[in-house]
């Protein structure tokens, strides 16, 4: 996985924490109207990243919930436990 | 239903090779208080709640928590991958790999196997949201003594996060509990609607 992608995904999976936390406290304070508007600003995000990702790296959702291109990239490596994270 | 999302929830960076570590590490994937006891007991709970926000929360929570034990299992894969012979017999996983080579298994840090007695499901849910409160208090204690264990900074970094999550979601039963009393309460009313609270009938 390239420095870019990397970056992108990184990027995703911030979103991606911050949407499930404000999930996770709207379920128990469902109206808490600035955490709603909150929370749809950062899905609004998390999509649009994920869409402007999956365009170059194939799908990150399976079951045709992601983006499929003319290959079937789903199954490339490296999978989420390979990837290295490492600060270098 | 459920999909797969081809990430993790955050990443798991390991440092370098650490059997010993792993061998603690595990726990956390099939021991009793880590994380597949986690997800399987709040994702089994949630039939029989009585609240959209108890349903809710530990449908979200249990799915949350798989999301976690993808992660203790990126760790305890990436710690023991390049492993030698030597190393593992010197970290003492010797007994792990005679039954499982390098492949993640649920086992706790001695090597007992996950059993389904970790959890419960009691069918009366101020008794079940007590024991997740519970579940999240001995993760975090777990968590604690894993960090103290840890000599891989890189490790202890996602440890701490793990961590930050139990607190988390002990709050968010917290609230769950709140909210199940007022339901109870309200339903202990009407009820009883009878009842003079004066004392005549």
């Amino acid at each position: 996985m390239n420095a870019q992608q990397k970056e992108m995904l990184l990027r995703i999976m911030e979103l991606q924490f911050a949407a499930t936390e404000l999930n996770l406290y709207l379920d128990t304070h469902p109206d808490d109207m600035r955490a709603l508007q909150e929370f749809r600003m950062r899905s609004q995000e998390l999509m649009s990243a994920k869409m402007e990702y999956e365009r170059v790296y194939g799908p990150l959702l399976n079951y045709g919930l992601g983006m499929t291109g003319r290959t079937w990239q789903w199954i490339e490596d490296p999978w989420p436990w390979e990837v290295n994270w490492r600060r270098s | 239903m459920w999909v797969y999302q081809k990430m993790l929830q955050y990443p798991a960076r390991v440092r370098s090779t650490n059997p010993r570590l792993a061998k603690v590490v595990i726990t956390q994937y099939g021991g009793p208080d880590g994380e597949l006891a986690a997800s399987l007991r709040y994702l089994t709970q949630r039939y029989t709640m009585p609240i959209p926000e108890a349903k809710a929360a530990l449908t979200d929570i249990g799915t949350e928590e798989l999301a976690h034990m993808e992660i203790i299992a990126t760790l305890v894969y990436n710690l023991i991958r390049d492993a030698s012979i030597a190393d593992i017999k010197r970290a003492g996983m010797d007994g792990y790999y005679a039954d499982h080579d390098k492949a993640l298994y649920f086992v706790n840090a001695e090597g007992a196997p996950w059993v389904a007695s970790y959890i419960q499901s009691k069918g009366d849910p101020i008794t079940d949201i007590h024991e997740n409160m519970a579940a999240e208090q001995k993760a975090r204690s777990t968590y604690e003594y894993l960090i103290q264990l840890s000599d891989d900074p890189d490790v202890t970094d996602t440890l701490r996060f793990l961590w930050q999550r139990e607190i988390v979601h002990f709050q968010r039963f917290g609230e769950i509990l709140n909210l199940l009393h007022d339901y109870y309460g309200r339903q202990h009313v009407f009820d009883m609607k009878g009842w003079d609270p004066k004392g005549g009938q």
